[in-house]
């Protein structure tokens, strides 16, 4: 058994008290009026010298935002300079009020799909009949319990963004736009707010579930003389893993996809998956280390460690394959309606757009590849951190790019998103480990599991 | 011409081979060679044997393939003749690099590997036409062997041992340098 130590359950409070007064601060500091934009334009304008004005002319054109599109086709290209500095200016003014909610968005979805990755995992343990992996069974079920919260969070932010925001998130929601672009028009039978909130909560219905039947299986086979459990453990890990996979890439069409409603991309879905099985991958290999330093998983030896490093590894690598695949097609290809997301990217994000790659590829291709380095623990968590991070980079550079534009930063709202989100993690996912034994007795693999040695 | 005298002990179970092994090594006679019909779990650490070093020149080869596609496309590409070809940029390696990348990506599989395999062959000294170095044929099947130099024990002493460890049948062989 596991006890939640004050000082840890402290820290998460912590976390999510400096968290709540950040993103308040956030809300607070976001909502500038016209005048206060127009002025704050007006110095850029003087430190950047002449020549901003033709920059914002392409930039308009360019802008993947739906807001400045519509409205500037509506307005004739002839009217006066004053009226398209305002239409400017409020495009800007959007943009601000937009990024409270966007960090807060991505640091809520980083953490849900630490989650629902982890939930993956797991399933596919059971699935495959997996040997090694019984003895860290309960670090899993552990971190899946986040999921129900996270998820309902999202959901509820990105509806919340619709109805009590002014349409922060996904322009789609806004029926301005709505009215005056056709490409969202024919899409609406997808992109409306009651089908999205509908939708969603299906996917957390069906994946929560799923959660709950395979905790409870599992901790009825401690108990019980027979297989019973576990076989139902088998069935249904494979039925969610059917469900998990369609909704999966449903999931990252309404919730990541539609903040760009006019792009789309075929392998989106599985480049998604990719980003959220290796996070969920390293917070299983974290926590797991962390335990084991405390001394309450006797049972987990080098072995484990050195199997997780390399699902670290080769997850790493498959979410570089589906990274490049999607920005190799599109930038070969160079259809002006696809490429234009990679161009607000390259030129407004160059830097966490490349330096991800970094971050999620070189860096463990290179730490992770030798064996020996696999077993180490330190060696596991500094490639963890850099990884997380790194994921952390990729939701960002996946949502920013469509709410808040060039207008990104890393500041108090998104250090403050990720402490919220982070103390909640934390302290429903330790409250949940704390509940039961850290070792799944009657588990059929459990004997292999111990003496797994690789 | 000089000759040594070998001692071929022959086991029918790898896993009283591997107790064998531990034996014998405690006892401090000298392992000379183990041919086996299949690859046995944990042989090489009981025997003591040195890790292998090959993933580490895969590595090497790896990034010398990775150079030869870079060199190779900024030459033919870039330098040589950068011709304008549907609109690629040709100005500088960097600017043209995902159109590059499958090539990088399959000359370093391909120099990793290669190499490797190559390397492997070289330090095991195996080629087409090598004349096989099997003391008996029955170690291709089902039997085990273990071959010891005497070296200057006593015969009649170590084949008692080796008798002790479980070995089936042992052979002292004369072999000549």
């Amino acid at each position: 058994m596991y006890t939640f130590s004050n000082k840890l359950k402290t820290f998460s409070f912590a976390l999510m008290i400096l968290g709540v007064l950040g993103v308040g601060y956030g809300f607070l500091s976001s909502h500038k009026s016209l005048d206060e934009v127009k002025t704050m334009l007006a110095d850029e304008a003087a430190h950047h010298g002449g020549g901003h004005g033709e920059a914002h002319a392409t930039h308009e054109v360019e802008s993947h935002d739906m807001h400045a599109d519509a409205e500037h086709g509506e307005v004739a290209h002839a009217e006066a300079d004053a009226h398209h500095g305002d239409e400017h200016a409020k495009h800007v003014q959007h943009q601000i009020a937009n990024r409270p909610w966007s960090a807060l968005y991505v640091a809520a979805f980083f953490f849900m799909m630490i989650a629902l990755g982890a939930l993956a995992f797991y399933a596919i343990q059971f699935a495959a009949q997996a040997g090694w992996s019984p003895v860290l069974f309960r670090v899993m079920e552990g971190i899946t319990a986040y999921l129900l919260p996270g998820a309902v969070i999202v959901l509820l932010i990105a509806v919340a963004s619709g109805t009590i925001g002014h349409y922060n998130l996904f322009v789609w929601m806004d029926p301005e736009v709505v009215a005056h672009d056709k490409l969202i028009q024919n899409k609406s039978g997808w992109l409306n707010i009651g089908m999205f909130a509908f939708r969603g909560a299906i996917f957390i219905a069906g994946w929560c579930t799923y959660r709950h039947f395979a905790r409870k299986f599992s901790l009825a086979q401690d108990e019980s003389d027979d297989n019973r459990n576990f076989k139902k453990s088998f069935r249904i890990a494979a039925g969610f893993l059917v469900f998990f996979i369609y909704t999966e890439s449903m999931m990252s069409w309404d919730w990541i996809m539609s903040v760009d409603p006019h792009w789309f991309s075929t392998l989106f879905g599985w480049y998604v998956f990719a980003s959220l099985f290796v996070s969920g991958i390293t917070v299983i290999a974290l926590i797991t280390i962390y335990f084991k330093s405390k001394g309450l998983l006797p049972l987990v030896n080098d072995s484990h460690i050195h199997d997780l490093a390399k699902f670290m590894f080769g997850i790493s690598i498959f979410w570089t394959y589906l990274w490049f695949s999607q920005f190799l097609l599109i930038w070969y290809a160079n259809i002006p309606e696809e490429v234009t997301y990679f161009v607000t990217r390259i030129e407004d994000y160059k830097l966490p757009f490349f330096g991800m790659v970094a971050l999620n590829f070189l860096f463990p291709l290179l730490i992770l590849m030798n064996s020996d380095y696999k077993r180490i623990p330190w060696f596991v968590v500094s490639a963890g951190i850099v990884i997380l991070f790194g994921h952390y980079m990729d939701i960002f550079v996946m949502i920013m790019p469509a709410t808040v534009g060039d207008r990104w930063f890393i500041g108090i709202p998104e250090i403050s998103s990720i402490m919220l989100f982070a103390g909640l993690f934390i302290f429903v996912v330790f409250t949940s480990l704390s509940k039961v034994s850290l070792l799944a007795k009657r588990n059929p693999l459990i004997k292999e599991s111990e003496h797994f040695h690789y | 011409m000089e000759s040594s005298k070998v001692i071929h002990a022959i086991y029918t179970d790898d896993d009283i081979l591997m107790s064998a092994v531990k034996d014998v090594r405690a006892a401090k006679y000298h392992i000379d060679e183990i041919y086996t019909p299949f690859p046995v779990h944990g042989l090489d650490k009981a025997m003591g044997l040195a890790p292998t070093r090959l993933a580490i020149t895969a590595f090497i080869y790896g990034c010398i393939g990775l150079t030869v596609a870079t060199v190779m496309m900024n030459f033919i590409m870039i330098e040589d003749w950068p011709q304008d070809i549907g609109g690629k940029p040709s100005f500088s390696y960097l600017e043209n690099m995902p159109a590059f990348v499958p090539i990088m990506f399959e000359l370093t599989v391909f120099f990793a590997a290669h190499l490797m395999v190559i390397t492997f062959y070289l330090r095991s000294r195996m080629w087409p036409f090598k004349s096989a170095e099997n003391p008996d044929p029955r170690t291709t099947d089902d039997h085990f062997l273990m071959e010891l130099s005497v070296a200057n024990h006593n015969e009649i002493d170590m084949a008692e041992f080796l008798k002790n460890t479980g070995a089936v049948e042992v052979n002292l062989v004369e072999k000549a340098n």
